[in-house]
């Protein structure tokens, strides 16, 4: 790890006019990706501004009847959060999906949005990378690529977004809110984080100087009828092959509005509004869900170790949205898929 | 590092009463192995017993404890979050410490496997993993003990399968599992 200033922000005007004009400067809340990344010389800040004790500390309900999280609010904290549990809980669901206790008990709101992708090759700074160095090259292509992409990919990076909490956020249509020193902006979920394209070493829309100040929740939580279904390598404190996220409304067996969003296929949460559509005033069956599931993997494409995931990625769209529709979402702690 | 006043430093402070521990063992020094002019002054509580440190900013609390303050109970295995064997209690909830600044734990209480036996008696935790026969080499075992305690303080468990999960970010490459979650529900069964 190299040399660093640290330096404490004690205010949201404090923490951006700190890291303002300073493309080497990072922000630092659970540090648990931030750090692990410095000890492999991945990221190289020369000063680390520690926003720990700003006061984003609380999750409040808003005027519209959402929910407004903190930045700093603790993963486990959200988890646990009552509202959370009730009103949203494929969004608690999904955190504890995530890491493992003390890794929740550490990470941040903010800081799981910005976690950067798993890929070998982005942590190994003796290969090429072009997220880490652009234009150095894609070491996976050719590579190991078994966690890596099958939607959204491009020919200069195949790398996944590594969150769980994300992929129910975008379920959810949360809204990212921001300040830098010019002002605040708020980015839709769908927006903030990007595909690879040309420019992998973008993870995101968030602008240098930029930081997240909360996530904001609309009412809409489908609280009856959801589930978040992960398949992983282990059963627990692993990342994700695949997952899946759902929320049905449903009249009888009748769909009325359905959203579903996947983790670890795309550089991004991949929702598709299609193959929502595909869904809509259908009947909840199993034939309704493979063609749901059909539509969106229609242009999934895989690679030499995972093209394995296409087939995965069917199976578990069928079964997490038949668990969502039966009201009987995955169990985060026996892990019977039911 | 100097101890300013260190009448009862090494094993024969720990005989003395806790109260005891803290006013007498009060240390302060540079801790930092070089003085870099980044460095950043910081106070703990560990274990019951306050520091004043200065530190290089890259010193996290896993390295702070078993590298400068000669607590070497608590283990490393990855040093990258992978594992468990660093967990320990930060103002009573367990964390990984090498994925720690210690700079940024100003006035924290920090609690290890070495705090947690009380006036020569062992904590009920580590009694039950000797009962249960609950680890092999041991290297894994003051991370699994501390994070059986932050799993008890939080109170999500209610059954084995909710241990396992909650437990799921301790490793035990003896593979000690089922004996660990016996020595867990003997104490959850107690309080
Ligand atoms: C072994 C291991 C296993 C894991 N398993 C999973 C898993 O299964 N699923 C999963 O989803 N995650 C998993 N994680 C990742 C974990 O969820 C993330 O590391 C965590 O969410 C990051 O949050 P943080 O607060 O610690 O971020 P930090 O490390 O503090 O910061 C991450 C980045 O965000 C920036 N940042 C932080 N806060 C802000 C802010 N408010 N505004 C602007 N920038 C900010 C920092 O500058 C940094 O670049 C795992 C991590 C580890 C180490
Ligand atoms: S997939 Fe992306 S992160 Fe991985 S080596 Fe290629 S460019 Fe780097
Ligand atoms: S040493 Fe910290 S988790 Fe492995
Ligand atoms: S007892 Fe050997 S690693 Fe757990």
């Amino acid at each position: 790890m190299i040399s660093f200033r640290y330096a404490r922000a004690n205010d949201v005007a404090d923490a951006v006019r700190q890291i303002a004009g300073d493309p080497d400067a990072k922000f630092v809340a659970g540090g648990t990706n931030l750090i692990d990344l410095m000890k492999m010389d991945v990221e190289r800040p020369t000063k680390v501004i520690d926003i720990t004790r700003l006061p984003l500390k609380q999750v409040e309900n808003t005027p519209g009847g959402g929910l407004r999280i903190g930045a700093l609010v603790r993963n486990s904290d959200l988890a646990y959060h009552p509202q959370v549990e009730a009103r949203y809980p494929v969004l608690a669901s999904a955190i504890m999906a995530g890491a493992s206790q003390q890794l929740r008990n550490m990470a941040s709101t903010g800081g799981d949005l910005l976690q950067r992708t798993r890929c070998c090759y982005f942590y190994d700074t003796a290969t090429p990378c072009n997220k880490r160095e652009r234009g150095s090259g894609c070491s996976a292509i050719a590579g190991q690529n078994r966690m890596h992409a099958i939607l959204g990919a491009s020919d200069a990076c195949i790398a996944t977004h590594p969150s769980d909490m994300c992929v129910a956020l975008a379920l959810l249509e949360a809204k990212v809110h921001v300040s830098s020193a010019s002002g605040d902006r708020v980015i839709a979920f769908a927006e903030f984080h990007r595909l690879p394209g040309e420019t992998p070493e973008r993870d995101t829309n968030l602008d240098a100087g930029e930081i997240i100040t909360a996530v904001e929740l609309p009412p809409k939580g489908f609280a009856t009828n959801y589930t978040y279904l992960k398949i992983r390598d282990r059963l627990s404190y692993a990342f994700a092959l695949v997952s899946v996220a759902v929320g049905l409304e449903l009249d009888g067996d009748t769909i009325n509005d359905c959203r579903f969003a996947l983790g670890g296929v795309a550089h991004k949460p991949w929702r598709d509004p299609r193959a929502e559509a595909a869904l809509r005033g259908r009947r909840a069956n199993a034939a309704t869900f493979a063609d749901a599931a059909d539509v969106l993997l229609r242009d999934a494409k895989g690679y030499a170790h995972n093209t394995f995931k296409i087939d995965l990625a069917r199976r578990c769209i069928s079964r997490a949205l038949m668990q969502a529709a039966r009201g009987t979402p995955q169990s985060q702690s026996s892990k019977k898929i039911a | 590092m100097t101890e300013v006043e260190n009448p009862g430093s090494g094993r024969d402070a720990e005989k003395l009463p806790r109260a005891v521990q803290t006013t007498v063992r009060e240390r302060v020094g540079a801790q930092s192995p070089m003085t870099t002019p980044e460095a950043v002054s910081v106070r703990l509580t560990v274990n019951g017993t306050r520091h004043s440190l200065l530190l290089d900013p890259r010193t996290t609390l896993l390295d702070l404890l078993r590298e400068h303050l000669d607590l070497t109970g608590t283990k490393k295995g990855c040093d990258q979050g992978q594992c468990g064997a660093c967990t320990m209690l930060i103002d009573g909830r367990r964390v990984n410490s090498c994925l720690t600044f210690a700079v940024m734990y100003d006035g924290a209480r920090i609690t290890t496997i070495e705090g947690l036996a009380a006036d020569g008696a062992l904590h009920p935790l580590q009694q039950a993993f000797i009962d249960h026969d609950a680890f092999q080499c041991g290297y894994c075992t003051p991370g699994q003990i501390c994070s059986a305690v932050g799993l008890i303080a939080e109170r999500r468990a209610t059954s084995a399968d909710d241990i396992r999960e909650l437990m799921s970010g301790n490793i035990c490459r003896c593979g000690a599992y089922t004996n660990i979650v016996a020595a867990i529900q003997q104490v959850m069964g107690r309080s």
